[in-house]
């Protein structure tokens, strides 16, 4: 059964606080932390894009696994920064990880669900027997404008997956996707940092998408909340996972695991695969896992996986939690420079 | 610098190198005669590994208008587990590099032809 045979994660070393976010703009840190529920984010370093984290995680994905690269023949890469707005991130990672040169190949764009899309592509080339071994990465290093209360939350990040048939760690048991024409976030050609909705990116935008896409899948396979070990929902900061999971019946205890915006930050096309990628990191074979991601525009991908025996022999180290842990403090004024606040000239 | 760079993108990208399966010589970048063995060798395209230890290091304060948002950054000589020695840039501070560091190889972003130009990617090590 089509499932994942892989997976590895990037996580930036540096973090900035919100604390020291809120010392520049004059906010209070501790309401923006209980209100948003993140105390700290991920920041890439000037040498670091989504392209380089991308091959990060998809090199780790391989290195676990033993595949040989040019066993890979599709890449696809989801991100809403991609370095290039007319030149394909998927080619780099394709060429840096030595994937065959006979590879479907393409970037993907959806908000913060684009690498989910890129895993059900893989997925469905894989039962059409397509390919053999595609890899599917959601990967961003995602703006803000300075003093706009995104500045908390939206950092850098992304996970990688070899999806195949053979020796799988967890298969993917059903998917799908619920899509509606919402307009709560977005960022017109050429310009540096996205817009939003505000108060509309939450009820008819996140809410509605992950809940009925969520509640959908679950229906359809004749699941509840009860019978999953986790559930990971997409965390645009900590209160939405939080709330989603107690609308559709989930405990704290079954999202703790996967909630790693808080130390993180919201890392788009990879936060919800981060926080399934942490799961991964401890889950036992049998146990089942639910993922629902969630893309502004608008739209959710939910997944169920159920996780096999192979699962005990493969390597998982370092864990996601542990890269958390590995974390350099930085203050505003560096941070500023390192994503480009400052305009040189 | 456009052409040249795609040339070689493989060997910067990737750490790939020359093997000579005469004297068992590991070099980087890749070589078309060994230059041991010269006619006698018989060189090979093989990966070299991406673990090593520097070797040596110089500190950068002067860098060129691509680098001036890294400086001061540091540029070292690693010698690959492999043997063989590969220069570059060291993603750490100058405080933290000392010689018999071990290293591994990442995937960095070199530089930028400005805002509308190529980015250029390639290999880097970071301290394990
Ligand atoms: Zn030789």
């Amino acid at each position: 059964m089509v499932g994942i045979v892989s997976y590895g994660t990037y996580i930036p070393a540096y973090r900035i606080k919100a604390e020291e976010i809120a010392r520049i703009w004059g906010e209070n840190a501790e309401s923006i932390k209980s209100g948003l529920g993140v105390y700290e984010k991920a920041v890439a370093d000037i040498d670091e894009d989504t392209a380089t984290i991308s091959v990060e995680a998809s090199r780790e994905a391989l290195k676990r696994c033993g595949i040989p690269s040019e066993e890979i023949k599709a890449v696809f890469v989801g991100s809403e920064s991609h370095p290039y707005a007319v030149k394909p991130t998927a080619t780099i990672v394709a060429e840096a990880i030595g994937a065959n040169r006979f590879c479907y190949a393409a970037d993907l764009e959806f908000a913060c669900k684009a690498g989910t899309a890129g895993m059900q592509i893989c997925v469905a080339m894989v039962k059409a027997g397509m390919i053999k071994y595609g890899l599917a990465v959601g990967a961003d290093t995602s703006q803000s404008s300075p003093g706009d209360a995104l500045e908390y939350s939206a950092a850098s990040g992304g996970a990688a997956f070899i999806i195949g048939e053979n020796e799988t760690i967890a298969e993917v048991k059903d998917t799908l996707s619920f899509t509606t024409d919402t307009p709560d976030f977005w960022r017109r050609e050429g310009m540096p940092y996205p817009s939003h909705g505000g108060r509309f990116t939450g009820e008819p935008a996140y809410f509605r998408h992950v809940y009925t896409a969520a509640k959908e899948i679950m229906k359809r396979n004749n699941l509840s909340p009860e019978d999953f070990s986790y559930a990971v929902f997409h965390m645009p900061n900590g209160k939405f996972p939080t709330r989603v999971a107690r609308m559709l019946g989930f405990s704290s205890e079954q999202i703790e695991q996967g909630l790693v915006v808080r130390r993180i930050g919201n890392t788009y096309s990879g936060s919800s695969l981060l926080g399934f990628s942490a799961v991964l990191d401890v889950a036992k074979p049998g146990e089942r896992i639910l993922l629902t991601s969630f893309g502004s525009g608008a739209g959710s991908d939910a997944f169920i996986f159920e996780v096999t025996e192979n699962i005990e022999s493969y390597p998982r180290e370092p864990k996601v939690w542990e890269k958390i842990e590995r974390a350099r403090y930085i203050d505003y004024g560096l941070y500023a420079k390192l994503r480009k606040k400052i305009r040189m000239v | 610098m456009l052409p040249r760079f795609w040339r070689k993108i493989k060997y910067r990208y990737r750490l790939v190198g020359s093997y000579c399966e005469n004297c068992g010589e590991y070099y980087h970048p890749p070589r078309n005669l060994c230059p041991k063995c010269r006619r006698k060798g018989s060189i090979k395209e093989v990966p070299l590994g991406s673990e090593g230890t520097i070797l040596s290091y110089t500190v950068v304060h002067d860098a060129p208008d691509d680098f001036k948002l890294q400086k001061p950054y540091v540029v070292g000589l690693v010698k690959l587990d492999c043997g063989a020695v590969v220069t570059a840039q060291i993603c750490c501070k100058p405080e933290e590099v000392e010689i018999g560091k071990r290293v591994r190889a990442v995937f960095r972003k070199y530089s930028e032809e400005g805002e509308d130009g190529i980015i250029y990617y390639g290999t880097k090590f970071e301290l394990i």
